[in-house]
C-alpha cells in the first residue's frame, strides 16, 4: 500500500502508467460516447409531453452530474495538497479544472437550448441553474487564480483554498430542486426504490453518464501528462523524451 | 431507428434544430476538451528537443575551443 503511494509521487511511473491506460481507456471512452450519442438520437422513442426536444438530455444530464463529480475531484486533490503537499495532487487539481469547466459549460448551453422548446424561454435564475452558473464561475476563478501566480506552490495552496470554499456550493445544487420551486424536475433515477424513467431511455442514459465519466478520466490524465511534463522540464527522463521525440 | 426518413431525423417535429444544436455543441467542445492536452504536450516537446539541441552545439563548440 504505502510502496503505491510512494509510486503515485513518482513522474515518470505516473506518466508510463497513465499512458498504458489511456491506450484503452480513450478508445473504449469515443465507443461509448458514439454508441450513446447515435442510440440516444436515432434509436430512442420521443418524450409523450416533450417530443423529441428530451433527446437532449442524453448530453444534459451526463455533462451536469460529471461536471459535479470533477469538482469533488478537484477540491479533493486540492485538500490533499494543502494537508499532505503532495506535488501530484496539485498536478491533479490544475487538470481537473478545466474539464469540469467545459462540461458546466455544455451542462449550461444544452440546458438553454433546451428551455427554450420547453419552458418556453432560454435562461431562468431558477435555483439549480444559478448555482450550475456559481460552478461554472468557481472552476473558471481557480484557472484564473493558477495563472495569476508565477510561484507554483503559492498558486496550488490559493486554488486549494478556493476550491474547498466552493464545496458549498455542492449541496446547493444537489437540494436545489427539492429546497426551492424550481422548473427542474426532482431526481428521476434513483438508487434505492424506482425510477421514474422509461428503462428504453434509462439505458441509454446510463450508458451516456458512463461514457463521460470516462471521457473526464482521459482528458484528466492526458492534462497531467501535459502538465508533469512542463514541470519537470529539468529532469533526465523528460528530456530523453524530448530528443526521442516524444515517443515513451 | 425510430425516424421514419432522413427528413423527418433532420426535423424532429419542430425540435430538430435545438437538437442539434444541442448535439454540435457538445461534440465541439469535447472535441477541444480531447484534442487541448496533446496539442500542449507536442508543442512542448518540440520546444524543449529544440532546446536541447541547441545546447548541445553550443556545449561541443565550447569544448573546441
Amino acid at each position: 500500500m504505502w510502496t503505491f503511494f510512494h509510486k503515485l509521487g513518482s513522474p515518470p511511473w505516473l506518466y508510463g502508467i497513465s499512458g498504458s491506460i489511456l491506450r484503452w481507456l480513450l478508445p473504449l471512452t469515443l465507443l461509448a460516447l458514439a454508441t450513446g450519442l447515435v442510440w440516444g438520437l436515432l434509436f430512442t422513442a420521443p418524450d409523450f409531453r416533450q417530443g423529441n426536444s428530451y433527446r437532449i438530455i442524453y448530453i444534459h444530464v451526463p455533462a451536469a452530474v460529471v461536471a459535479l463529480a470533477g469538482y469533488y475531484v478537484m477540491a479533493l486533490a486540492g485538500a490533499i495538497n494543502l494537508i499532505w503537499k503532495m506535488k501530484m495532487a496539485d498536478v491533479a487539481m490544475r487538470s481537473a479544472a478545466p474539464i469540469g469547466a467545459a462540461l458546466t459549460f455544455i451542462a449550461l448551453v444544452t440546458g438553454a437550448i433546451w428551455g427554450k422548446p420547453t419552458w418556453g424561454t432560454w435562461w431562468v435564475w431558477d435555483a439549480r441553474i444559478t448555482s450550475m452558473l456559481i460552478l461554472l464561475f468557481l472552476y473558471l476563478g481557480v484557472i484564473a487564480l493558477y495563472e495569476a501566480f508565477d510561484n507554483k506552490e503559492a498558486a496550488g495552496k490559493a486554488c486549494a483554498v478556493l476550491s474547498l470554499v466552493g464545496m458549498v456550493n455542492i449541496p446547493i445544487i444537489y437540494k436545489s430542486v427539492d429546497w426551492w420551486y424550481s422548473l427542474h424536475q426532482p431526481a428521476s433515477i434513483k438508487f434505492t426504490g424506482e425510477s421514474s424513467i422509461d428503462p428504453s431511455m434509462l439505458y441509454p442514459l446510463l450508458l451516456m453518464i458512463g461514457a463521460f465519466y470516462a471521457l473526464f478520466t482521459c482528458c484528466l490524465l492526458m492534462n497531467m501528462r501535459a502538465e508533469l511534463l512542463s514541470r519537470e522540464a529539468r529532469t533526465n527522463w523528460v528530456r530523453k523524451l524530448a530528443l526521442s521525440g516524444g515517443r515513451d | 431507428m425510430y425516424f421514419q426518413n432522413f427528413e423527418q431525423l433532420l426535423h424532429m417535429d419542430g425540435h430538430g434544430a435545438f437538437v442539434w444544436a444541442a448535439y454540435a455543441i457538445t461534440v465541439f467542445v469535447i472535441i477541444a476538451i480531447l484534442l487541448a492536452p496533446g496539442r500542449r504536450q507536442r508543442r512542448f516537446l518540440t520546444q524543449l528537443a529544440g532546446e536541447l539541441k541547441r545546447q548541445r552545439v553550443t556545449d561541443s563548440n565550447a569544448g573546441e575551443n
